[in-house]
């Protein structure tokens, strides 16, 4: 069984949005009120964050993409009442949108602040309503959601090598966010390989997590500035 | 009135306010009713928009339906423990308070459960609770010990209430198929009376770690999470202690309206405030002591995520909150408790007012600074109430004095038979366990 990782280069990451945008688009997140009616409250799953002060020593730009850490002891998914959170045996983070109760009790135990809460029905503007993802569940009013690494790229991956009667090849499963980098700064793969491109990367000297003091064990791992 | 009340004599004011209305209590259930017809509408409009319509946002998840949820369920710490330490230690003073303390616990828990549906973004699927249970989780553990604690006040209230029920069916004249289905037969014989007291003594022992254990769990809500300033092993009984301390000052309010409004003046007595108002004073020592445990340690710790929040609410936004707090409850009962600036019970009355203020506010800088300053330099939370929360919570406490308001009228607030038994039998027992502590004089004589 694959353990499915994520590698972000801050070195070479120009801070560009491409993520950002590809996640929306890929995964139904509703754009901003145009109006600023919902202040505070519209959210992308992939953000891009500043890092506080002027210099970072990390990343080479001012900025950090910040997905789902789909963290390998995941703080949030013990505090779910109703178990419509949990992680998975691919070590996916998943959330089950039909059973979440809207409680929030996962959005404020996760330290890294990516749970979203549907505040309202989410509505597109007009075009867009048409050019929506068949392959994403649209969440209705009331229930959490994060990141999910796009799980539904997985599923079709897996229905593919099954059909075809094979196993899974490493670069068949990849999250539109990694698909989509210009810079080419995100890596995806299977970090139980030691040969995937992400296990190589995660054991070199520039491998860091967030916040890994935690111990929640994150598998989105960063590299920081190089030399 | 010209009711014949000669069988509940001489405590015919006790059943006065059963067979007498008046109009002031008539405009009180039209305020209280229409205060809850705005809650209401506001929950509908809840329910068709979302959460949109309250002020919570990203990171702010959780604000003042959390805030009341903890506030309320502390209340409730009011009645059925406080009343249960009283009778366990045969405090006599405890008579004619235990049922006001006790009805206090049942009405509150009610808002208190309800305030967690109100916060629910999906309240149409809270059987999912059931269904679909994570006992990992500590939200479930609330939901297992509040139900606990409902069913075991519930049951608090009502054993020492069936005496009163039966007194009531025969002498009241008014709503006797209600009084007597709720009697249940009783007749008074001596056989009745000493189970109904072994049951009474033991749910009082029963109920005790209940009461304690729904305080803590509720605090493990947050101490369970890494959060900074919520993640602290203190909590549970810092919470249990902040429960019992605004429960207590919530039933010295209760207390001083019902001899008011009721003219009750000989069954609340001076001595009851004042006994309660040293408690009140205890606990606000208590609490002081585990409130500065919390603050020093996060200090000296100096982990800059909990330095962010901890100035937040020492000098920052929360600053004004804060201060309101410890005056409310801490530099205001110490005041007037140990000095005799106002006559008792003007000055226990405005302790325990300015108290529940006070936990209110200590609830809500514990929900709202956490939330608004995640660890990840993402721009900092705000968070105001909307006029729907305001709303909701004005209704909830409507709700709540208007349940009081009602068992009021149906049910005698202060137990007849418990007076009665205090005089015809407690007067005399009590001299002789007194005396019983003391040496004989005969024994003395011969020492
Ligand atoms: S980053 Fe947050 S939401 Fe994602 S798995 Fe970790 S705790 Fe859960
Ligand atoms: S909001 Fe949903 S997923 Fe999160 S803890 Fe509550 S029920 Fe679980």
């Amino acid at each position: 069984m694959a353990r499915w990782g994520m590698v972000i280069d801050l070195d070479t990451c120009t801070g560009c949005q491409a993520c950002t945008i590809a996640c929306s688009i890929e995964n139904n997140v509703p754009p901003p009120d145009p109006d600023g009616s919902d202040d505070h409250r519209p959210f992308t799953w992939m953000r891009l964050l500043p890092w506080i002060g002027e210099e970072s020593p990390e990343a080479a730009g001012r900025m950090f993409p910040r997905p789902c850490m789909h963290c390998d002891d995941p703080p949030c998914t013990k505090v779910c009442p109703v178990d419509a959170t949990n992680i998975d045996r691919e070590g996916i983070v998943r959330q089950i949108y039909p059973r979440c109760i809207g409680c929030r009790y996962c959005t404020t135990a996760c330290p890294y602040t990516v749970r979203y809460f549907n505040w309202k029905t989410p509505s597109w503007p007009e075009p867009l309503e048409e050019s929506l993802n068949p392959d994403v569940s649209i969440r209705p009013a009331g229930v959490v959601e994060k990141c999910t690494f796009c799980h539904h790229r997985l599923q079709r991956a897996h229905d593919t090598a099954a059909a075809e009667g094979r196993e899974l090849q490493e670069g068949e499963y990849m999250p539109a966010c990694v698909e989509v980098c210009p810079s080419q700064s995100m890596f995806f793969g299977d970090l139980d390989d030691p040969d995937s491109a992400v296990s190589r990367r995660s054991r070199t000297t520039r491998a860091f997590r967030l916040l890994e003091e935690l111990g929640t064990k994150p598998k989105v791992i960063y590299l920081r500035k190089g030399e | 009135m010209d009711r014949n009340l000669s069988a509940f004599a001489p405590d015919q004011a006790l059943v006065r306010p059963l067979v007498e209305t008046n109009r002031r209590f008539w405009i009180l259930v039209g305020v209280l009713c229409s205060l809850m017809a705005v809650g209401a509408a506001c929950y509908l409009m809840q329910l068709r928009d979302g959460l949109q319509v309250t002020g919570m946002n990203v990171p702010v998840y959780w604000g003042v339906y959390i805030t009341n949820f903890v506030f309320f369920i502390g209340i409730s710490h009011a009645g059925t423990l406080i009343s249960a330490i009283l009778r366990i230690c045969k405090a006599e003073w405890r008579r004619s308070i235990t049922r006001a303390a006790e009805v206090i616990t049942v009405m509150v828990l009610f808002f208190g459960a309800g305030s967690i549906i109100l916060d629910l973004g999906r309240p149409d699927r809270a059987l999912n609770v059931i269904l679909h249970s994570n006992f990992e989780s500590p939200l479930l553990w609330d939901v297992t010990s509040i139900s606990v604690y409902l069913t075991g006040s519930i049951i608090y209230l009502y054993l020492p209430l069936i005496p009163d029920l039966a007194l009531l069916r025969d002498g009241l004249g008014k709503r006797r198929w209600l009084y007597r289905a709720l009697a249940l037969g009783w007749t008074g014989s001596a056989r009745q009376h000493r189970l109904l007291e072994r049951a009474i003594s033991i749910m009082a022992i029963i109920i005790l770690p209940i009461a304690v254990s729904v305080h803590t769990v509720v605090s493990w809500v947050f101490a369970m999470t890494v959060q900074p300033m919520w993640h602290s092993a203190i909590f549970g009984p810092y919470f249990v202690v902040g429960a019992i301390f605004s429960g207590i000052g919530a039933l010295i309010v209760f207390m001083a309206i019902i001899r008011w409004a009721y003219g009750l003046e000989g069954y609340f007595k001076e001595i009851q405030f004042r006994n309660l108002g040293l408690l009140l004073l205890t606990m606000s020592m208590l609490w002081f002591y585990f409130t500065l445990s919390e603050f020093i340690t996060t200090y000296y710790g100096g982990s800059p995520d909990h330095m962010v929040i901890f100035w937040a609410k020492l000098t920052g936004p929360y600053a004004p909150m804060f201060w309101t707090m410890v005056v409310g409850c801490f530099v205001i009962p110490m005041t007037l408790l140990s000095t005799r600036l106002l006559p008792v019970v003007p000055s226990t009355v405005l302790a325990g007012i300015t108290v529940n203020i006070g936990m209110w506010i200590e609830r809500y800088t514990i929900v709202v600074p956490s939330l608004a300053r995640p660890r990840l330099p993402l721009e900092t939370g705000v968070y105001y109430p909307s006029f729907v929360e305001i709303a909701m919570t004005v209704a909830f406490f409507a709700g709540f004095f208007l349940l009081y308001l009602l068992f009021t009228r149906l049910f005698p607030i202060v137990a007849i038979w418990e007076i009665r038994e205090g005089r015809e039998v407690s007067v005399t027992e009590v001299s002789e366990r007194v005396a019983s502590y003391l040496p004989e004089v005969g024994e003395a004589q011969d020492a």
